[in-house]
């Protein structure tokens, strides 16, 4: 028995060493060089590994486009996390009724998923293009002034702070619309999970005690939804935080940055402006950024794992 | 489950991470052991383009006629203008593992970077044993020659101030191509009135309209003091950085509106298809007319220098150099005697729809608007363009941050004080 158990330890142990190894250096090895990096003065081709301190953060901080880096952000997160959530519970709530050709519309919905984003982004280019693309519908229907779409450089409200203008920048709302038809399939496959969990003597014990649809929805089904929703929240903030490929297909930067993200400062300061150290302070600070989303939620599911 | 069972799968996984660690490695395996690496040639280029692609292999299989004993491998990077291939050929430098060669830009830009990085071999010597110092203008080795050292080869030679523009509209309505920023404003308000954009514009990479910008500025303030700003002996908040960028500002006011969304391609169909008057692009769109819209030099398309701009040639030449830290020298320098001979160049350039640099070269080979930019090139002060090479990547990145702002407020004096402290930032040349 003693035996078995040491050979099982030894056996683990040697699958995972490669692995760690591996994760060991690729992902906390180049974290913990990135953050040095930030912090010397290597901002053109020839490397400097001079002290710098904060300044790179100070420079990057001062720049209009990282102030509206983090607007951006901040908006396209919640608008994004928002309308996944609500589409994908209304496309499994209606889903879940015992609709004929049920795995059809589930396979439809998901399907988006499996695009990738720069393809997205280039077909929805397209489609929200002013000029061409569901304005010509539009204009057809006698809308005279139809939307600009991503082009458009409005900031509403438009309050002033630092050196940007706060508020939501109308272009970044396109985006969005393309990014949430990509991933409200995968909200909805999350909570159409957690709506089949939901006993069903549950529901027939409210409708006896007379609730309605409306009642049964809210007070009984909606409060089972919690884990599913901290799930979707959290694998859809990640998945939002760095948005790369759509952005860049998409829009690029736009004008006055209303369409620019951290990830895609990142690339350019980078790889074309060779400003390594400016490049890895705007990657310490989002990696910050997602630890403070993420951390929380390990904390919460190792100390349920404790209590379990 | 059993133990063997399990020892078998414990062994499996380990063997498949293996396979998976040596896949992920075998490119820079293979090119440093002595066997194949001797044997193999790296070119590293952004040229995936349909002409551009075909133009590289026709050069590799003339490079492979003459020197049997190498094999190339194309290592192109598609995308983004060659911005995705710099960040891949700056991580390759970096980590001191570079291609044979690579495509750059003539000028202070990377080529300049790398050189002061330590990273590039001088090429005097291939220089003088090719006889290569009478086959080029010496202007056009002095943007590749720093501190007395020369550290690339032209293989072609583009034009980055060209005005293209529509025959058919302008004899219409009895408009001649404007030498002037007073000619071009009175013909975009012609246009205008007949209700044609009068200049089609695309901004979707943010370099085209800084492409633009810099043409404006060289044909408002002129090739000296466009030198000197280039150079840092000049005032980005001076009185002619200002004018040129009110004039720019002004003729933001004559394009589409929708150019945040247009690649450069579709700015040249609007002037192709009559709906735009004018388009300020390369000359790289001239392979865009004659291939894929299949329009004639001088009929379907016209050409002239933009406006303020005659007798300046603004340079934007692909060059290849020596990385100091390749494993072959040999044979790069003798990849880089078949690119920099006149045979190399007149299989190469016809086909990519560039022209060859070189003095030699025969204008017979090339098309009616090729033909005219080569007697141009020989004639006129050469000058390099801001965006495409002449200034290093910081500048550049700054001046294209600054001009998304400026494409959409049109604040002139803020334009140019953040020049001037991206000047500051990252010091010119």
């Amino acid at each position: 028995m003693k035996r078995r158990i040491s050979w099982d330890h030894w056996s683990a142990v040697l699958v995972l060493v490669p692995s760690l190894a591996a994760l060991g250096v690729f992902v906390y090895g180049f974290i913990v060089w990135t953050g040095y990096l930030s912090l010397t003065d290597w901002n053109s081709y020839i490397p400097n590994f001079h002290w710098a301190g904060l300044r790179n953060y100070v420079a990057v901080f001062e720049t209009f486009r990282f102030q509206s880096d983090i607007r951006n952000l901040i908006v396209f997160t919640a608008l994004f996390i928002l309308g996944c959530l609500v589409l994908g519970l209304f496309l499994a709530v209606l889903i879940d009724q015992k609709i004929r050709a049920e795995s059809l519309f589930r396979s439809i919905f998901i399907f988006p998923m499996a695009i990738s984003f720069v393809a997205t982004g280039v077909i929805w280019s397209w489609l929200l293009n002013p000029q061409t693309g569901v304005n010509l519908i539009l204009r057809a229907l006698g809308d005279t002034h139809p939307p600009q779409w991503f082009l458009s450089t409005a900031i509403v409200p438009s309050i002033p702070l630092g050196l940007i203008q706060v508020g939501i920048p109308l272009a970044l709302v396109a985006v969005t619309l393309a990014a949430i038809w990509q991933m409200s399939g995968f909200a909805m496959a999350i909570y159409l999970a957690g709506l089949r969990a939901i006993p069903d003597e549950m529901k027939e014990a409210a409708r006896i005690d007379g609730a309605g649809a409306w009642r049964l929805f809210w007070s009984v089904i909606f409060p089972q939804l919690k884990s599913s929703t901290v799930t979707a929240v959290i694998i859809l903030s990640a998945a939002s935080l760095k948005v790369f490929g759509l952005i860049y297909a998409m829009t690029g930067p736009g004008q006055d940055f209303t369409t620019d993200m951290p990830t895609l400062n990142m690339f350019q300061t980078t790889f074309q402006g060779s400003q390594f150290a400016d490049g890895a302070a705007i990657a310490t600070i989002l990696f910050l950024i997602m630890a403070a989303f993420s951390i929380p939620y390990l904390i919460t599911v190792l100390r349920r794992e404790e209590e379990a | 489950m059993s133990i063997k069972k399990r020892a078998g799968m414990a062994l499996a996984s380990v063997l498949a991470l293996g396979t998976i660690a040596a896949c992920g490695t075998q490119p820079s395996t293979t090119s440093s052991s002595p066997a194949n690496g001797s044997k193999q040639l790296q070119i590293f280029s952004w040229w995936t383009g349909v002409a551009s692609s075909k133009a590289l292999a026709a050069l590799n299989t003339q490079f492979v006629k003459e020197y049997p004993q190498f094999k190339v491998i194309n290592e192109a990077v598609a995308g983004g203008a060659g911005s995705n291939a710099k960040a891949v050929l700056a991580s390759r430098m970096e980590a001191g593992n570079p291609p044979s060669t690579f495509q750059v830009h003539a000028g202070h830009g990377q080529l300049y970077s790398w050189v002061q990085a330590g990273d590039m071999s001088s090429l005097n010597a291939l220089y003088r044993q090719q006889g290569w110092y009478h086959d080029y203008p010496q202007s056009l080795l002095n943007l590749l020659t720093f501190h007395g050292k020369i550290y690339a080869v032209p293989v072609d030679m583009q034009r980055g101030n060209v005005l293209w523009y529509n025959p058919t509209l302008f004899h219409r309505y009895h408009l001649t191509p404007p030498r002037t920023f007073t000619q071009f404003f009175q013909d975009a308000q012609v246009l205008k009135s007949h209700g044609i954009t009068p200049l089609a514009l695309a901004n979707h990479g943010n370099w085209e309209a800084t492409l633009l910008w810099s043409d404006v500025l060289l044909g408002t303030v002129g090739p000296t003091q466009y030198d000197a700003l280039l150079a840092g002996h000049a005032s980005w908040t001076s009185p002619g950085v200002v004018q040129a960028t009110q004039t720019f500002t002004r003729m933001l006011k004559y394009a589409n509106t929708d150019y945040t969304a247009l690649h450069w391609q579709q700015a040249d169909q609007l002037v192709a298809q009559g709906k735009a008057g004018m388009n300020v692009m390369g000359d790289w769109a001239q392979g865009y007319f004659t291939t894929d819209l299949h329009l004639t030099p001088g009929t379907g398309f016209g050409w002239a220098p933009t406006p303020g701009t005659q007798g300046t040639f603004a340079v934007v030449s692909d060059v290849f150099g020596l990385p100091s830290h390749v494993k072959n020298k040999t044979a790069t320098l003798d990849y880089l005697k078949v690119l920099g001979s006149a045979k190399g160049q007149a299989i190469f350039n016809p086909l990519k729809g560039t022209f060859s640099p070189r003095l030699d070269a025969n204008p017979k080979a090339y098309d009616a608007y090729s033909r005219s930019a080569m007697q141009s090139y020989k004639r006129d002060k050469l000058v390099l363009v801001i965006g495409q090479g002449a200034v290093n990547p910081g500048f550049t990145n700054a001046v294209n941050n600054a001009m998304e702002i400026l494409v959409s407020n049109h604040n002139v004096s803020q334009f140019v004080h953040s020049l001037a402290s991206a000047a500051q930032a990252n010091p010119l040349p």
